[in-house]
């Protein structure tokens, strides 16, 4: 045991010395922060796709709960900073589109399918789940065709102007700050409220602790990881964007030419396709996520209850994989970049995905019985 | 065993690519700083946010 921990830490470090050669300080610190992430997320068992079914079905509202927690104290660390440092530093800010609404709802029936949200599907591929291993090649050719659509999907328009509601410039950030909190209070009230009434009414036995202590570790560390990320990196932790890279580079690889693409033809996205992909900071946080999960799961050798793999799980998991890249795309990210960065950047579109990612999931956990994931 | 085999295709399949990526590239990184906060340079990196 001693000796496979010894060596996964030297894996660790060597992989972090290996980047910070081939692509400088930074590049080092961001695979750091996101084995740190991997660590948290496997370690302490959080998640959002689990959390959130947790609560549809067993009225359990400690994922959500966690969740909120999370968002709160990110946006309280991050929003002064993105107010001092408003020339370095930039959030996620996305418009209220169309997009948006059906990207996230399509979004939240997927990430039940697929078992897994961004994050959840990257961290559970390195721990070792082999459904993961089938979302996730769908899940980098749906990320790749969603970039390629999101422009024409963007000039649909949207609700209330279809532009970005940025709640920090419109109300200051104390205004911003406050109505962030308020809402990460209002959500988990909300749900405490609802699954202890329908607890009751069913004769259920409603968990009266608000959160365990794993998944209020699991936040704070999340949370915290979030500010140092913005700090380093200048912008919000995210997934999607490398993912649909990754495709985009595979594409290229093959043949493809993309020079007349409406997304991935054009600055600064036409030069990350050429430039490695050690250079793109989504890649190395997710790279540094892939090894600090699959370190977690190893590190003590625990049981993890995975999907199996047959051939019909493989079908929906590599069908659930492609919807998911391709609603997040054109719903400007998933969990952790729509979600997680909006909401944290005081930004209406994060709260919006939220709600409509929420409804899908509501959908999708009534779909994975007649689809065989289970 | 077969799950650490697996894990451990994986990793061998995503070295491979990363390695023939980086080596296919051969201009010098203009790196950016350690800490883009307090740095004066802006975020140039890419975002699912639409950056």
């Amino acid at each position: 045991m001693t000796l496979k921990r010894t060596g996964l830490s030297l894996l660790g470090l060597l992989g972090i010395l290996t980047v910070t050669v081939l692509a400088g300080v930074q590049a080092g610190l961001l695979v750091l922060i996101g084995i740190g992430f991997g660590l948290a997320l496997q370690g302490y068992g959080f998640g959002f796709a689990g959390g959130w079914r947790r609560f549809i079905l067993q009225k359990d509202a400690s994922g959500l709960v966690s969740q909120m927690l999370l968002v709160g104290l990110a946006g309280l660390l991050s929003l002064p900073l993105l107010s001092l440092y408003p020339q370095e530093l930039v959030g996620a800010v996305a418009p209220l589109s169309w997009s948006l609404l059906i990207g996230a709802f399509v979004f939240g029936i997927a990430m039940q399918l697929a078992d897994g949200c961004g994050s959840g599907s990257l961290h559970k591929a390195g721990a070792g789940n082999s459904y993961s291993w089938a979302v996730l090649p769908g899940f980098i050719a749906g990320s790749f065709w969603g970039a390629s659509h999101q422009p024409a999907w963007l000039a649909l328009g949207g609700p209330l102007g279809g532009g970005p509601i940025d709640l920090r410039s419109s109300l200051g950030l104390s205004g911003g700050l406050l109505l962030t909190l308020l809402l990460c209070l209002f959500v988990s009230l909300a749900c405490r409220w609802q699954a202890k009434k329908v607890a009751l009414a069913q004769g259920l036995v409603f968990n009266t602790a608000w959160l365990s202590s794993n998944l209020v570790k699991a936040a704070v560390v999340i949370g915290i990881l979030y500010a140092v990320h913005l700090m380093v990196a200048g912008q919000p932790w995210g997934i999607v964007y490398g993912l649909g890279l990754w495709g985009a580079k595979l594409a290229v690889g093959l043949g493809a030419d993309l020079s007349q693409d409406a997304f991935w033809g054009l600055a600064p996205h036409a030069e990350r396709i050429v430039e490695p992909v050690l250079w793109d900071i989504t890649t190395l946080t997710n790279l540094g996520l892939l090894f600090g999960t699959m370190a977690a799961a190893r590190w003590n050798a625990g049981s993890n209850e995975f999907i199996a793999l047959g051939l019909r799980t493989l079908v929906v998991g590599l069908l659930a994989g492609l919807v998911l890249g391709y609603s997040s795309r054109i719903a400007f990210g998933c969990n952790i970049g729509a979600f997680l960065g909006g909401a944290a950047s005081a930004s209406l579109h994060g709260w919006a995905w939220f709600a409509m990612a929420f409804l899908g999931s509501i959908l999708g956990v009534r779909l994975r019985t007649p689809l065989g994931v289970k | 065993m077969k799950r650490v085999s697996s894990i451990l295709l994986l990793w061998v399949l995503l070295l491979l690519g990363l390695s023939l990526d980086f080596s296919s590239y051969n201009k010098p990184r203009p790196e950016p700083p350690a800490f883009i906060m307090g740095s004066g340079q802006a975020s140039s990196g890419g975002h699912c946010s639409g950056r």
